[in-house]
């Protein structure tokens, strides 16, 4: 008669993920409810009171706020545009050249372009500020030397420019992130699959783009998944460039500016915490419809081999 | 990302305020202000000073950085914990402290006679009943020049309108110097030192601001347009890329020589005086035609009030007295040159460029910054949106009409004046 011995309740597994679990519950979770919460409340004559999505509907509808809002939206889609046509790519065929293995110094190369990745946003932004300046900057005296000074505009003063340069100077400082975890796809493709293409007569670019890149779509798609969380999220640049004001006339205004502008307050605005967590709240759900369209709707369909 | 990064700095501002409440004594007085920077003048002139006047009080100045005062400030007084004197911010963030009960009426203080009403609009209740802090300093907004240009290319500062215009135009023509130094790229620049400071001459000072406040006239006037209309003039004497051109920068290329002209704010003359090597000198804004008064925006900066729930209630109002005083007011101006005394009696300054300065008080019409006082309490924020609107004027990214009509819409939404 086989008796079933009882396993005693493993406490350890508890006590071990507790601390994770309340650290993160105390700075994330509850943080995330408490701003959801206060965007269904508004501030009436000192009193909380409770008015539903109606913060939402103003955001969206009412003239003022949603032409605010709608313009941080597109300024941010074009954000993450920019950076999907331009970081992502660079970062794609960086990654094809290092992993040549004729290169030499690719050591190097790879330690310089992912540097920036780990400087400090208001360094990026102060920097490339001096950089462009039409005073002192560099930008316009390169230029000239090749002749091309006439190309030269105060880009990040110019209503029409100023986002895309933001743009670029994101990417400039984010290449080396797609660009190491391609890198990295690129080397765990096996030499077996390699040398077996190189059979058939698969080589050069042909191989790149019949064997390598197939293998690799599932980083790149990691790769945009966080491109898309991390441009959606952003502040710290254009703060640091051009101001909470994100000017000229908010042409540089994403949604991270017009959070902190409506929950901090600004100069003479005061903050009104209320409206600031509804565009939070927003922000949220906007990344969430994102990563959930990803995960369901890509994700699935991405073809997996197995080595 | 973002919901953390927002918690952080809650937090952090809440903890900040339960820092740094010195112990009260019987007579020991603790002044909370946000300007470190005055922390020597502090400890070195203005309390030696009342001190050998008032034996038995003491005097602590305990500033927080500027950045975190507001919220510091607010913990502290909610806990009851915050020193006898507050530095008072203008307009609606000391209001809001006088409404919830934080700061004394002062109203009745002895010296606050002193002080003209203009002076103390920043610190008065909207029907004009209460006073609550007394006026410490103000800063006057005007251009200053760089002397030694002007004698090379014999040109004498304008009056009018049209001498500011042809001086530029000859300043240009030379080419040796960029003739006006401002940018556009922190907009507030526009705003503040271009509109602030040439449109009180359109609108007639108090008389426009307040009968903008009763309804009377509306941004669209043509008091209102026409600065907007001057400003956009302005562009063509900026130098190179004005429209990336940063506050420091504008500085910069006034101080290392390479630009006559800096439309300013009496804040620069210190600065000015340690960075330029060259002579310096300051004219009003000019008037349209010559005759007219003049007009300036003399804006109020500084005031200082007392807790309503301060333990030395008597020896903080005998202090308060003391910075009512004209003696008070000789050395803080003389201290901070380019902030001025707020008091009705004259102080004797010795820095040229203040003087100049403080003296178109004598000849022009004082009167505030238009957007601070109630027309900056509701969304669009008046003010915030005069700095893009006037920054896109000089761009020439949008006219002047459309600027002010943009203007107007904005503070139509939300406010209604007092019938």
């Amino acid at each position: 008669m086989a008796t079933r011995i009882k396993k005693p309740f493993r406490w350890h597994i508890l006590v071990f993920l507790a601390p994770a679990v309340f650290v993160y519950t105390a700075v994330m979770i509850l943080p995330l409810f408490g701003t959801l919460q206060l965007s269904l409340f508004r501030n009436a004559g000192g009193e909380q009171a409770f008015v539903g999505i109606e913060n939402f509907r103003a955001l969206l509808t009412d003239p003022r706020w949603s032409a605010s809002f709608w313009n941080a939206l597109g300024n941010n889609v074009w954000f993450f545009v920019v950076h999907m046509l331009v970081q992502n790519p660079i970062g794609i065929l960086l990654a094809a050249l290092l992993s040549h293995p004729k290169l030499r110094f690719s050591a190097f190369y790879r330690a310089a372009i992912f540097i920036p990745t780990i400087l400090s946003f208001v360094i990026v932004g102060f920097a490339w500020k001096l950089i462009l300046s039409p005073l002192w900057g560099v930008a316009p005296n390169l230029l000239d030397l090749v002749g091309l000074k006439s190309l030269f505009t105060p880009w990040l003063g110019k209503a029409e420019y100023a986002l895309t340069t933001l743009s670029l100077i994101s990417v400039w400082q984010f290449v080396g992130i797609p660009m190491m975890l391609i890198y990295a796809a690129l080397l765990a493709i096996p030499d077996e699959i390699l040398e077996a293409a190189e059979c058939d007569g698969i080589t050069g670019m042909a191989q790149f783009w019949k064997i390598k890149l197939p293998l690799i779509l599932p980083s790149i798609g990691i790769i945009s998944v966080l491109t898309f969380v991390g441009n959606f999220n952003a502040f710290d640049l254009i703060y640091s460039a051009q101001g909470a004001l994100a000017g000229p006339n908010f042409s540089t205004d994403i949604l991270g500016t017009f959070l902190y502008r409506t929950f901090f307050g600004f100069q003479l605005q005061l903050g009104d915490p209320h409206m600031g967590a509804t565009i939070a709240s927003m922000m949220f759900f906007i990344i969430l419809a994102g990563v959930c369209l990803y995960l369901f709707a890509i994700q699935t369909r991405l073809r997996r081999y197995q080595f | 990302m973002t919901i953390k990064a927002i918690t952080a700095l809650l937090l952090g501002s809440s903890v900040l305020g339960f820092a740094g409440a010195a112990a009260a004594q019987d007579a020991t007085l603790t002044i909370e202000s946000w300007r470190n920077d005055d922390l020597a003048i502090w400890q070195e002139k203005l309390i030696p000073a009342f001190e050998a006047k008032n034996p038995g009080i003491k005097v602590v100045f305990s500033p927080s950085a500027p950045t975190e005062y507001n919220a510091a400030l607010n913990a502290k007084l909610d806990a009851g914990s915050a020193g006898d004197l507050i530095t008072c911010r203008p307009f609606d963030a000391s209001l809001e402290l006088f409404n919830k009960g934080h700061l004394a009426d002062l109203t009745d203080l002895s010296g606050i006679e002193n002080f003209s009403d203009v002076a103390k609009s920043a610190w008065t209740t909207d029907d004009g009943k209460s006073t609550f802090c007394v006026p410490m300093a103000s800063v006057i907004h005007g251009f200053i020049y760089n002397q030694d240009a002007f004698e090379q290319l014999g040109i004498t500062p304008p009056t009018t309108e049209e001498e500011f215009f042809a001086v530029l135009d000859k300043i240009k023509e030379d080419g040796t110097y960029i003739p006006m130094a401002m940018g556009t790229k922190d907009l507030w620049e526009a705003a503040t030192m271009g509109y602030q400071n040439i449109g009180p001459t359109y609108w007639h000072g108090e008389e426009g601001r307040l009968a903008l406040i009763k309804g009377e006239q509306k941004l669209t006037d043509p008091e209102w347009v026409e600065p907007f209309a001057t400003l956009a003039k302005w562009k063509d004497y900026l130098g190179d890329g004005f429209e990336a051109q940063s506050y420091p920068d504008s500085q910069n290329l006034f101080t290392l020589g390479r630009a006559a002209i800096f439309p300013a704010g009496s804040w620069e003359i210190s600065v000015f005086n340690t960075q330029a090597d060259f002579k310096m000198g300051a004219f009003a804004p000019p008037v349209r035609k010559a005759g007219d008064t003049c007009y300036i925006s003399d804006h109020n900066d500084i005031g200082i009030g007392l807790n309503a729930k301060s333990a030395n209630a008597e020896a903080a109002r005998t202090f308060l007295t003391w910075v009512a005083s004209p003696e008070f007011a000789t050395i803080y101006a003389n201290a901070l040159p380019g902030f001025f005394s707020l008091s009705s009696t004259p102080v004797e300054m010795e820095d040229p460029l203040a003087k100049e300065f403080v003296s178109w008080r004598e000849k022009c019409e004082p009167t505030i910054r238009s957007t601070y006082q109630i027309l900056s309490r509701g969304t669009p924020n008046l003010e915030n949106e005069t700095w893009v609107k006037s920054a896109n004027v000089i761009n020439g990214t949008e006219t002047p009409e459309a600027a002010a009509a943009e203007l107007q819409k904005g503070l139509d939404s939300w406010y209604k004046p007092a019938k």
